[in-house]
């Protein structure tokens, strides 16, 4: 078995026994992305000499002791929208094609704090707009399991990358299921924490009340290592919750007996894909096998969720977006004859169609005469969504749902139609307009042979009963284990 | 038909606080250009802000002190709109649900007093600057300072309750002392820490309904201030007179041909989109922190003055001149504190010290005399060491010195004399030496006595106790 192929815990452990060194994980990763990413295109900008320094810099802290972070001298990849100090950080865009921060996102921070070895920054949809990967200007990513196939979306870079074995562990950024819809299309686990619950500071917004970091990873052993080293207040970050984070590898229990599941008919709806359907229901099944007690809950405005999602992330997103205007960075238009001019040509230039769309969607739900049809409106719809969810969790533990309505569509098959294309987030943006957590994890595969995501959603700062219940899932699955096998390699 | 003006005074006020309000830059006037910034005030992708609590207090202070009810839940918005020195593209300030509303201020005009309704006071980023006119290395290009973006503003709205020019500028004046007696803002015009729209209308007397408003941007003096409301009135009056209709505009005052033009008209109003800001929790204020404020709070100017009148029995007059400043009063005080004399310090105050520090565009608290030499000064006037004349002199003295009263006295031989036996000896002379006016006065001519007064003080060089040399006097000129 090739070190790529392995845990972040099990190189962990192996680190610890000084059986191999940062160093050598780190160029097989990169070894690794060279391979691949032709095919790939997981990445915008692989950092090979800096992330050999990193490792290096690990090494001399595992050399000299037995007692470290889980993180150190482990490669990862970050989702480029998270800021890292030197390092171009683009959000799959034109416009910041050329802007470098100057300064680490928090998380950023907390992960060199414990050494790990950032290996790249990761492909994504425009400004994290979009489900399958297709709007980045830096080129589609491929499924790893069928190169034919989206990866998902916005995070398609950060799913794509952990499920080819390209880095170990990765971050992603999720607004209305950006890590946990292409988690799911790619077989990973992916993990939206609670709103607040990781900082938010240096993480270029797409929807500021909405936007989440969380990891992708192997397993979900690997996710709660990567929620330890990530969650915690942020005086940074006025959002972020001042709240004590718990030990989350302590939920890693194998054991949901009396757990209550609950499932939402409002989720096993019309144009389900029987296969994703029948996968799911096994998993609802196994749980019943696992000792978890089943009840029916009812997330009764699910079916406005999807309008109210795109009213209220387009309109933060129109104004997030207007500091790009080409006056102090990134891409600024080469021939302007004034300034409203350049402002024009700016931004006609250097965002892609899809952000143009969200922009002038959220411009217009703002605009005087229409806030209150619809963003006030859809501020209330949204209330009523989250006393759905906790109505919902006053007779459950954790809802478990499909991650997405099919596993991972064709390459164009949904680029003319956005509308078709916002569906594939139905499931997942509930639980961004309620601020709850969930994860998605693999749970089977179609006769494609394409992964089958499973989202369980917990209560807010109760990501340890998911886990919980995905690990338990997990430790009587293989699904978990399967590698796609990229061809011609 | 006769018109009355209806205005109300947006007011904004840079506050005093060391760091800006979402993030740690210095506030500091006049460093390099983009000295004062960070990842946060230069709207870098990612970066967020977190609220001064400084500037929450300091809100606080100004809305208690015009007697504005403190909301006890407020949110942050954005203001969208698009300009170079705007570098988030959206400026956070309030908008529904303001940090506090429903408060007034009183303003004296001499002949009445009124007072003015306060709509709302919210808190607010300053936007940065552009600079033009080829500073930097290209002549052709303009450049954006931001050192000032992200600096706490409040904007404080009045009701549209006033009605001329004058009854403005007393509410603008009124506005700034409170913030200048809280030590909330400097209050200083020229650089921009006060700034003030105007929204003007006239309507026929008698009228209830509003008419349509002019909104007069960025006056920063109160003559402009005055001028620029007066002429934008007699406008509106012309505009009806000849038939025509007010239109919904902004304009702005040209000071040198002391006119209005227009800036924008309604159509071209920007909509700016406001809606609650994601990244900035809701604002809550209890009571234990609104009575925080409560008792940080100085004596304001209106209570100073009452208590001045009650305290020290000097006309109202005095106390309002005495109370322009928290720092005028604080002298006043200090020195009535040496010397229970309260309506001599008062005139020495309000005449000699505030004329010299005028000529000199001196603060009070950069006197040359301080309130002990002052108190000191009178003193030596009540005891009858020197005349009020010769108290001029030492005054004077006084202030290119700093010397001690006492010292110049001395030094300069400016003891009165007393002396009875040497005052009559210099009045023997001086009839001696006028025997023609002696003639006359003797004769009826009584409106002499003061000449001789005068002989006599000069030949003492006015240190003749006055009050011993006119009984003196009298007696020899009867003969």
């Amino acid at each position: 078995m090739s070190l790529y192929e392995k845990n972040l815990h099990e190189l962990h452990d192996m680190l610890k026994k000084k059986e191999v060194s940062s160093e050598e994980i780190t160029r097989e990763y990169l070894n690794r992305i060279k391979q691949t990413d032709d095919k790939l295109n997981s990445f915008i900008t692989v950092l090979d000499e800096p992330a050999i320094d990193q490792a290096k810099k690990a090494d001399k802290i595992i050399s000299s002791s037995d007692d470290f972070d889980p993180l150190t001298g482990i490669p990862l990849g970050i989702k480029d929208l998270i800021s890292t100090a030197g390092v171009r950080t683009t959000c799959g865009s034109k416009i910041l094609e050329s802007y470098i921060p100057p300064y680490d996102a928090s998380v950023i921070k907390k992960l060199k704090a414990k050494n790990a070895v950032i290996v790249g920054k990761l492909n994504m949809d425009e400004f994290a707009m979009g489900s399958s990967n297709e709007t980045s200007y830096y080129g589609t990513v491929k499924n790893p399991w069928n190169l034919e196939h989206i990866p998902g979306g916005s995070s398609g870079g950060s799913a794509a990358s952990v499920s080819a074995r390209q880095c170990c562990v990765s971050l992603g950024s999720d607004t209305g299921g950006s890590i946990r819809q292409p988690a799911g299309c790619c077989g990973v686990v992916g993990m939206k924490p609670t709103y607040g619950r990781v900082s938010r500071f240096g993480l270029i917004a797409f929807a500021s009340s909405l936007d989440q970091i969380g990891p992708f990873t192997k397993d979900v052993t690997d996710c709660a290592i990567m929620l330890n080293a990530i969650c915690g207040h942020d005086p940074s970050d006025s959002t972020s919750a001042k709240r004590d984070v718990p030990d989350f590898t302590k939920a890693l229990l194998n054991d949901v007996k009396g757990m209550k599941i609950g499932i939402p008919s409002e989720y096993f709806i019309d144009g389900i894909d029987s296969e994703v359907e029948t996968a799911v229901n096994a998993a609802i099944e196994q749980y019943k096998k696992l000792g978890a007690e089943i009840v029916e809950v009812s997330l009764p405005h699910t079916k406005y969720a999807v309008s109210v999602y795109y009213i209220i992330a387009t309109a933060e997103a129109s104004s997030n977006l207007a500091r790009y205007d080409g006056v102090k960075y990134g891409y600024r238009t080469e021939d302007a004859k004034d300034l409203s001019d350049m402002y024009f040509k700016t931004r006609t230039e250097g965002f892609g169609s899809e952000v143009k769309r969200r922009i002038m969607l959220g411009t217009y739900v703002l605009s005087s005469g229409y806030y209150d049809a619809y963003y006030l409106r859809a501020q209330k719809v949204r209330t009523l969504i989250m006393n759905d969810f906790r109505n919902a969790f006053e007779k459950c533990d954790v809802i478990l749902t499909p991650t997405a309505p099919t596993a991972a569509f064709k390459l164009g098959e949904k680029t003319s139609d956005p509308l078709q294309m916002y569906l594939s987030d139905i499931f997942t943006i509930s639980a961004n307009l309620a601020g709850t957590c969930g994860v998605s994890i693999p749970c089977g595969f179609t006769s494609n042979g394409l992964p089958i995501g499973l989202q369980l959603m917990g209560k807010h700062f109760d990501e340890s009963s998911i886990i919980k219940a995905a690990y338990a899932f997990e430790q009587s699955s293989d699904y978990h284990k399967t590698i796609p096998t990229i061809p011609n390699l | 038909m006769e018109f009355e003006a209806v205005i109300g005074l947006e007011v904004h006020a840079q506050l005093l606080t060391n760091t800006k309000i979402f993030c740690n830059c210095s506030t500091k006037f006049g460093n390099a250009p983009n000295e004062n910034t960070c990842t946060v005030c230069l709207g870098l992708p990612g970066a967020l802000p977190v609220l001064n609590k400084k500037v929450v207090d300091y809100a606080m202070m100004m809305a208690l002190a015009t007697e504005c009810k403190i909301a006890p839940y407020s949110i942050f918005a954005r203001k969208n709109y698009f300009y170079p020195d705007l570098p988030k593209g959206y400026q956070i300030s309030q908008f529904e649900l303001p940090i506090a509303e429903h408060g007034k201020v009183h303003i004296d005009l001499g002949d009445y007093k009124k007072t003015i309704g306060v709509t709302r006071i919210h808190m607010e980023e300053d936007a940065g600057k552009l600079v033009h006119d080829g500073v930097g290395s290209d002549p052709n290009s303009s450049y954006v300072d931001l050192n000032r973006a992200c600096v706490p503003l409040i904007e404080i709205v009045s009701e549209p309750d006033m009605r001329t020019a004058q009854e403005a500028v007393a509410y603008l004046k009124k506005i700034r002392q409170v913030l200048v007696y809280l030590g909330v803002c400097d209050g200083n015009m020229d650089q921009g820490s006060l700034r003030c729209d105007a929204n003007i209308s006239i309507r026929p007397v008698g009228q209830v309904e509003l008419g349509t408003r002019s909104e007069m941007k960025n006056m920063n003096s109160f003559k402009f201030i005055e001028k620029a409301i007066e002429y934008e009135i007699k406008r509106q009056i012309h505009v009806v007179k000849s038939g025509e209709e007010v239109v919904q505009e902004t304009r702005q005052y040209d000071s040198h041909k002391d006119i209005t033009l227009s800036l924008r008209s309604k159509e071209h109003a920007h909509d700016y989109r406001y809606f609650p800001d994601p990244d900035l929790v809701p604002l809550r204020i209890d009571d234990a922190w609104i009575e925080e404020m409560r008792s940080a709070l100085c004596e304001l100017p209106d209570a100073k003055v009452a208590r001045f009148v009650e305290q020290y029995k000097i006309p109202e007059y005095d106390a309002e001149v005495l109370s322009s400043s928290r720092s005028l009063a604080d002298y006043y005080e200090e020195t009535v504190k040496h010397i229970d004399a309260p309506k001599a310090v008062s005139n020495w105050i309000m005449g000699d010290i505030l004329r010299e520090l005028k000529n000199d565009k001196l603060d009070i608290n950069e006197c040359p005399i301080t309130p002990k030499m002052l108190a000191d000064m009178i003193k030596l006037i009540t005891d009858g060491t020197i005349s009020s004349k010769i108290a001029k002199t030492v005054f004077e003295e006084m202030y290119t010195t700093k010397k001690a009263p006492k010292v110049i006295v001395e030094e300069k031989g400016l003891v009165q004399v007393t002396d009875t036996g040497a005052i009559e000896k210099m009045i023997n002379e001086v009839i001696a030496a006028n025997p023609g006016q002696l003639e006359q006065y003797r004769s009826g001519k009584d409106r002499l006595f003061g000449f001789f007064v005068g002989q006599v003080m000069k030949a003492s060089r006015g240190k003749a106790n006055p009050k011993i040399v006119n009984d003196i006097l009298r007696d020899k000129l009867k003969g």
